[in-house]
């Protein structure tokens, strides 16, 4: 029996073409649905991305270096970039390999990788000090922390979504605690302009954090 | 009396403890007469907790230009 080749249509680059020139019109992108945007990436997601690092180093300054060369790191390669994962996506993609990195370097050095249980080796220690050792089955602890790097991330991901400058007072007002006197110095805006847009973004984020939080 | 619209914005106030006592005595006054007011006043502190318990960190926007300068100055 004659073998029929047929030929298949290459749906998804068909689509990604008309996706192109429809929303691009004629900038010059090879990019499909995803594409780099490098000049953005400090305030989409410097914020996102600082999060993620310090529920992993608890040092600020290591954290923001480390987010610092994440950016760094994915101009460098932007190139290899195929668009098949959202920017946000393969950034943190980035961030987890330089977080690991970090790990590997500061067991490296000498005598840090030791490990030292100071504990056990007390002998005074008297009663059932051996119970204490193993993980409590009531502690909610863990999931806790789990549950609150899940909320940090979608309530990261509500703020991305605001206009950027609700975004921007919400965060100076909410994370940074900067006071409403500083901020309308350094925004040039008045105080009921400010509460007007923190009102806003704060009603924007309770819907969009409506559905899984609330 | 104060509209909905105002009690919100002193609503918003109060989560940032920025409102005055007269302006939190009418929020407790308006909230006792409006049932919406109430909700919104309930999603709120929520938002607030939320935040709160999620120990968000930020930059500061004088961190952020740094970090820009140096990726352009890479770049």
């Amino acid at each position: 029996m004659p073998e029929i080749k047929y030929k298949v249509p290459k749906v998804n680059h068909m689509r990604s073409v008309n996706v192109n020139s429809r929303n691009f019109g004629d900038h010059e992108t090879n990019m499909a649905e995803n594409s780099l945007q490098p000049e953005n990436w400090v305030d989409a997601y410097a914020d996102y991305l600082f999060n993620y690092a310090i529920s992993r180093i608890s040092d600020a300054e290591i954290a923001k270096d480390l987010v610092q060369e994440t950016f760094l790191a994915g101009l460098k390669s932007a190139k290899n970039y195929k668009g098949d994962a959202a920017e946000r996506t393969w950034l943190i993609a980035i961030l987890k390999r330089k977080v690991i990195d970090h790990y590997r370097k500061s067991n490296s050095k000498k005598g840090k990788a030791e490990v030292k249980i100071n504990y056990s080796a007390q002998t005074d220690a008297e009663g059932d000090w051996l119970e204490e050792q193993i993980a409590d089955p009531f502690s909610n602890f863990e999931h806790d922390d789990l549950e609150n790097e899940e909320l940090g991330n979608a309530i990261q991901s509500c703020i991305a979504k605001l206009p950027a400058k609700q975004a921007q007072v919400f965060t100076m007002k909410t994370i940074q605690g900067i006071s409403t006197e500083d901020i309308c110095n350094e925004l040039d805006i008045n105080p009921s302009n400010l509460w007007v847009m923190i009102h806003r973004a704060r009603t924007a984020l309770m819907g969009c954090l409506n559905e899984t939080w609330f | 009396m104060i509209s909905c619209e105002k009690a919100e914005i002193i609503c918003n106030k109060s989560q940032y403890q920025e409102a005055s006592f007269t302006e939190r005595l009418q929020l407790k006054f308006h909230l006792f007469i409006c049932k919406n007011c109430c909700k919104y006043s309930e999603k709120n502190s929520k938002l607030t907790s939320l935040c709160d318990k999620a120990k968000l960190q930020g930059l500061s926007s004088k961190e952020k230009e740094q970090m820009k300068q140096k990726l352009h100055s890479k770049g």
